[in-house]
């Protein structure tokens, strides 16, 4: 563990802007690329393609014309500096490159060179730049040091959301044959097996009665993870770590109480057996679409009347904006139920309702906290009320613990700091990145430890709970005080006896 | 990269796990785990074996919590926990013993 420079916490209070480290990150260890055979399975060039400049600029043009927001975002910015010190892997590294506005930029030189009569004419004067090869190593490099968490945008004065920027920049390199290997590679399995883990149906299989068997040995009774049910009322998508992963899993237990608490029947789909899409990561809608269209295909197939989603942030921000977009119609399913809803707001409503029993003392001694996660934060909402991405999850938590404690303002709600893993950077190769990145939140968490006792962490988003158990140890913070949500649900919930 | 057993030479990728899995034999893995940094005790062994057996019938890795039923049934229940693993194998159970298992690395947001 000691391998990694580990940033010093400061006072969440003051968070001053770092000094400035140029060229910090630069030569840093960057994400491994997509071998051939991961990029062909997506349909993009196994290699570096020799007449690559061509062939971006063709792509970015492309691009700006069929996003009017890349466009925009590409012609908005004055220079206010008001978005410099919001990324957390600026404030993690202290590396001037990973200010948004110069993240963006890295786009937008090369956008002016080819596509502005002044960067035509007198590049110089209006910062436009060549695509050259070692700018397409820059780009390589600081588009992978973007989790797309948009923490930027809620601080620009005119919303330049840098997340879709360096979504285009990616599509755009995948384009010319520069995939990153992480998000290319499990894109091909969700493709292939239906799942980002390549979890193929028999172990999935083996792994829910395996929780049947231990739901049994806790509460006594028959707890059921069913798969594959046809008629089922609900599907649940989850992410492919709640089957595989701690504290996913302990998640995933508490959804299926709480199905069996309200008595609505419901499965799993080996077929669709992933909330994730990292199309998203990447900013490839074709992808994103075939991704989402396994769900569609599943919900028909299996002829459930709903659809609800686990806790995963990317795949609720996919599902909340874009699935009608992507794979709608939903007219088969029931229309008295949002399309799609996620399981956290099942249970609130269940709550409200008093259609399940909590009892905080399954939970004693726990003084919890919540990350929100950057993409449901700022990228979809629950509920039918405004805020309710951020209600929702603390009430269900609420209900199910003795003490909640929010950390400090700046760095919750829509100000959420990323975990430093999302965007498609939660990969080993990364890991000095992700510790650097997860600095502003650590520093949060520190805060409330020390002044509230804060014994755990909710987090609602599958790259979050990984993330965090891997690099919050780096910092002192016990591995276990990162839970699910419904972990919390589960240990309250009182089963059996709901008359 | 690529790993040197017995004058043989046996791929791998960029982080060291192998490319054919059917090339793993027990002096491969104490040289990843030489690596890794990881002693292999007979418990290691435990988590290893029974990788690659789970491996062999369901052709993935089992998750963290198929893993510690299984080692709590084999060496006690008071080691059948993820703390008890992490202890074992320091940058996880799933990656770091999969990788001396000769397994692909599990993907995904884990």
């Amino acid at each position: 563990m000691a391998d990694y420079e580990i940033p010093t916490l400061g006072d969440v209070e003051e968070r001053p802007i770092p000094q400035l480290a140029p060229g910090a990150m630069a030569n840093a260890k960057t994400c491994y690329p997509a071998s051939a055979a991961h990029q062909e399975a997506l349909g993009f060039p196994g290699g570096l393609v020799p007449d690559w400049q061509e062939k971006a600029i063709a792509k970015m043009g492309d691009l700006l014309g069929r996003y009017r927001s890349l466009q925009v975002f590409m012609d908005i910015c004055v220079k206010c500096g008001a978005c410099t010190d919001k990324c957390h892997y600026f404030l993690g590294t202290g590396d001037p490159k990973n200010m948004p506005v110069a993240r963006q930029d890295l786009f937008r030189s090369v956008y002016r060179r080819y596509f502005t009569p002044a960067g035509k004419m007198f590049p110089a004067l209006v910062g436009a730049k060549d695509f050259t090869r070692e700018l397409l190593d820059e780009w390589y490099n600081y588009f992978h040091q973007c989790s797309q968490c948009r923490r930027c945008s809620v601080f620009c004065p005119y919303g330049i959301d840098t997340a879709e920027i360096s979504m285009a920049a990616r599509e755009i390199m995948d384009h010319i044959g520069v995939g990153q290997k992480y998000c290319n590679e499990i894109l091909g399995k969700v493709h292939k097996i239906g799942n980002n883990l390549g979890l193929p149906e028999p172990a999935l299989a083996n792994t829910l009665e395996g929780l049947e068997e231990d739901v049994k040995d806790e509460t006594g009774l028959d707890v059921k993870y069913p798969l594959d049910v046809e008629g089922a009322e609900v599907l649940l998508i989850t992410p492919s770590a709640d089957f595989f992963a701690e504290p996913h899993v302990m998640g995933l237990i508490g959804y299926g109480k709480v199905f069996h608490a309200a008595g609505v029947s419901w499965t799993l789909s080996s077929y669709a057996s992933e909330a994730a899409n990292f199309s998203m990561f990447i900013g490839n809608y074709d992808h994103l679409r075939k991704a989402a269209l396994r769900i569609r295909k599943a919900a028909q197939d299996l002829k459930v009347k709903r659809i609800i989603f686990g806790e995963c942030g990317h795949a609720w921000r996919v599902a909340y904006s874009f699935l009608n977009t992507v794979a709608g119609p939903w007219d088969f399913l029931d229309p008295r139920y949002p399309v799609p809803q996620h399981i956290l707001e099942f249970t609130y409503d269940l709550i409200r309702r008093k259609g399940i029993k909590l009892d905080r003392s399954g939970n004693e001694g726990k003084v919890l906290t919540i990350h929100d996660s950057c993409n449901v934060a700022r990228g979809s909402r629950m509920g039918d009320f405004p805020g309710g991405q951020f209600a929702i999850p603390r009430e269900v938590i609420k209900a199910s613990v003795p003490t909640f404690v929010d950390m400090h303002r700046d760095t919750i709600c829509e100000k959420t700091f990323c975990c430093g893993g999302g965007g498609g950077l939660l990969t080993d190769e990364l890991m000095d990145l992700r510790i650097k990145g997860v600095k502003p939140r650590a520093e949060a968490l520190k805060q409330v430890v020390d002044d509230h006792g804060v014994t755990h962490m909710a987090s609602i988003c599958a790259i979050c709970k990984s993330q965090f158990t891997k690099v919050l140890p780096y910092y002192g913070f016990d591995r276990e005080m990162i839970v699910s949500a419904h972990q919390l649900v589960s240990d309250a919930i009182v089963l059996g006896d709901n008359g | 990269m690529a790993y040197t057993v017995s004058g043989k030479t046996v791929e791998a990728d960029e982080e060291g796990y192998l490319v054919n899995i059917n090339e793993w034999n027990e002096e491969l893995a104490g040289l990843i785990a030489k690596d890794e940094n990881v002693p292999m005790t007979p418990e290691h062994w435990e988590v290893v074996n029974f990788l690659r057996e789970y491996y062999a019938e369901y052709q993935i890795a089992p998750a963290v919590r198929v893993l510690t039923k299984a080692i709590a049934k084999k060496m006690g229940p008071e080691k059948g926990s993820n703390k008890y693993l992490y202890e074992l194998f320091p940058y996880g159970p799933a990656k770091q013993a999969c990788k001396i298992a000769g397994l692909p690395k599990p993907t995904g947001c884990v």
